[in-house]
């Protein structure tokens, strides 16, 4: 096995609010290797955007990184300085967001941004650096990608553009892809285009790919392992086909059975019920125990997180091994 | 569509340019101001007379009436002579260009020096945040005049020293517009995509900042050099702005101030008209490119 590409181990953000401390991220640990790909899934808030912008070094104050490492390469990113930080972002490890209509500046031509991408961490000449971004522009699909290197971001549309910020993002052949939701905007059938030219883009460069989301079915084209988020914890991590074939955790399976394709047509969709805590005082226990069917006096503690190739954190699973330590934190 | 926002809030220059273009008050300014910079960059060309040159100057032909012909016959004194016997024409068209040299001079390098400290200011925030905006809070809270008084008194008269007085005068408004404008941009997603691109900050702040940032402080620029022009004019008339050896509009209202109650009106008053024709192009021009310029106008 080859070392880790990404490791994060017990990872903490906190955000300081007007009503207390609000741990975004709370003990969040997996590992990327070189060329996988990993579907972090949740909804708002569940903290998985954080745990992004955690890794890319880009939590601004009120928040900050208060625990655990992030070891890219080896390197613990968390003690990095700015200026080193700088130059691993859009370079080592890069980011596409999720609305591409506010990530491209309005007021650069497409070509002015990729070419300063190129050149803010490489020493190449503007004729070099334009020859790269119209080859990329190209692979990704776009049209003419000549004329369009000239143009405005208003000149494009939606799913034009998003394929913009995904090449600016591939532009420096990155190690690492951060993307935030980056179909969510789209409509559905643009949305499964981008999705194949990345999966072939970063399968030919080996790149990996860390692709955050709410949304299962995207993931399940996508992602070689799932990790599933819940109020700032991963809850279930394994293979694809493990998690969504087999969910163990409780609110993995409630998102797999809210999906609306899951429900006989007629019937009433399904819900969790419940709502999301409240961050800034969550529960003691589990964080989904309020919302659990399957919740009893155990679930008054923090179950830990298994270690097997299928992990969960949960003390009554529907199915595979029982989380029975307890966190002490 | 989602896409219309985007795409409505930032228009190519070209349409805004038609849009400027589209109001009667716009192209009446447009034009004056026009003439007006034709006027004073031209006036070597276009004045009958140097007015510097002492030995091009009769002191008989002194305060004579707008279309008298001079003593020697040449020249047509279209809007009549000072107390020295100079063409008050010729003397207008040089002092405009005095007047506009220091408005747009100054506007220009406060625009320099406010816009850089405002981004500055909203980039690093915290004590120099602080540190900048009091000091900007300090400029705008004291009387322009009284500062400038005090400024001049104390470097002497002078077009060199006009400029940096009316700098220091207005570099603030800018900052404080700057700033704001730039708090806003942090906040759009293109900023937070530039930061993961890992584009230095100078670049950020320049290339990408910058830009979205200047409509509103092109409006400003605009009605500042109207500021300091108008500003400009008072410390000469006070007699701590423009040297004797180089009068601006203000200096000749000034020198014809003492012919007014006998009757030789024209001395002061046509130089008044011209600083007043600038001042009104200027923010016909300003206001219209505020209402371009400035979506929440727009609606």
């Amino acid at each position: 096995m080859t070392a880790p590409l990404l490791e994060v181990r017990n990872l903490r953000t906190r955000f300081r609010t007007d009503r207390g401390d609000l741990d975004a991220v709370r003990d969040v640990s997996f590992t990327l290797r070189a060329g996988e790909t990993l579907g972090l899934v949740g909804e708002s808030g569940s903290g998985k955007s954080v745990t992004g912008f955690s890794i890319m070094g880009l939590i601004d104050l009120p928040g900050r990184i208060i625990g655990g490492e992030i070891l890219f390469r080896g390197q613990d990113l968390t003690k990095l300085d700015e200026e080193a930080m700088r130059r691993l972002r859009g370079n080592r490890i890069a980011m596409v967001f999720q609305d591409p209509m506010m990530t491209l500046n309005p007021v650069l031509r497409i070509s002015t941004q990729m070419i300063e991408t190129v050149r803010a961490h490489e020493s190449v000449d503007e004729a070099t650096a334009r020859v790269r971004a119209r080859d990329l522009l190209g692979a990704m699909g776009i049209p003419s990608p000549e004329a369009r290197l000239d143009a405005y971001p208003h000149q494009l549309s939606g799913g034009m553009r998003q394929r913009v910020a995904i090449a600016i993002a591939l532009i420096n052949k990155p190690d690492l892809i951060i993307a935030d939701e980056p179909t969510t905007a789209l409509d559905v059938s643009i949305q499964a285009q981008i999705l194949a030219e990345v999966q072939q883009l970063t399968r030919e460069s080996g790149t990996a790919l860390l692709w955050i989301t709410h949304d299962l079915s995207v993931i399940a084209g996508i992602a070689d392992e799932i990790a599933v988020m819940y109020a700032g914890r991963i809850v279930e991590q394994g293979s694809i086909d493990a998690v969504l074939d087999q969910p163990s955790h409780p609110y993995t399976a409630g998102l797999i059975g809210s999906l609306p394709g899951a429900s006989t047509p007629g019937s009433m969709l399904v819900q969790i019920p419940g709502t999301t805590p409240d961050m800034v005082d969550p529960p003691l226990g589990c964080a989904f125990g309020p919302r659990c069917a399957r919740r009893d006096d155990a679930c008054e503690r923090q179950p830990a997180f298994t270690e097997s190739a299928h992990r969960l954190r949960c003390f009554h699973p529907l199915s595979g091994p029982a989380s029975t330590a307890e966190v002490s934190a | 569509m989602t896409t219309v926002p985007a795409a409505s809030a930032r228009r190519p220059a070209n349409s805004a340019l038609r849009r400027f273009l589209r109001a009667p008050s716009a192209l009446i300014g447009l034009g004056l101001l026009a003439l007006l910079v034709i006027g004073a960059v031209f006036a070597p060309q276009i004045a009958p007379q140097n007015p510097f040159d002492l030995a091009a100057i009769d002191v008989l032909d002194a305060r004579m009436m707008p279309g008298s012909v001079s003593s020697g016959g040449d020249i047509t004194y279209l809007l009549g002579t000072d107390g020295q016997g100079r063409d008050l024409f010729s003397a207008i068209l040089y002092g405009l260009r005095t007047s506009l040299t220091v408005g747009v001079g100054s506007a220009l390098l406060a625009g320099l020096i406010g816009i850089l400290l405002g981004l500055i200011a909203a980039w690093s925030g915290g004590f120099i945040d602080a540190l900048i905006m009091r000091l900007v809070d300090l400029i705008m809270s004291l009387p322009s005049i009284l500062i400038a008084l005090l400024m001049l008194a104390l470097l002497g008269r002078g077009i060199g020293n006009v400029v940096l007085t009316l700098v220091l005068l207005e570099w603030a408004y800018y900052a404080r517009t700057a700033r704001a404008q730039a708090l806003v941009e942090r906040k759009r997603d293109y900023f937070e995509a530039a930061r993961g691109l890992g584009l230095p900050t100078s670049r950020i702040l320049l290339r990408h900042v910058l830009p979205n940032c200047l409509p509103p402080l092109l409006v400003i620029a605009a009605l500042q050099v109207a500021r300091a022009i108008t500003l400009e004019a008072t410390l000469s008339f006070l007699g701590l702005g423009a040297p004797v050896t180089q009068p601006s509009l203000g200096l000749l209202i000034a020198n014809g101030f003492q012919f007014m109650l006998s009757g030789e009106y024209w001395i002061s008053f046509f130089p008044g008209l011209t600083l007043l024709a600038a001042i009104v192009a200027i923010n016909l021009v300003g206001d219209r490119l505020r209402e371009v310029l400035d979506p929440r106008a727009l609606k």
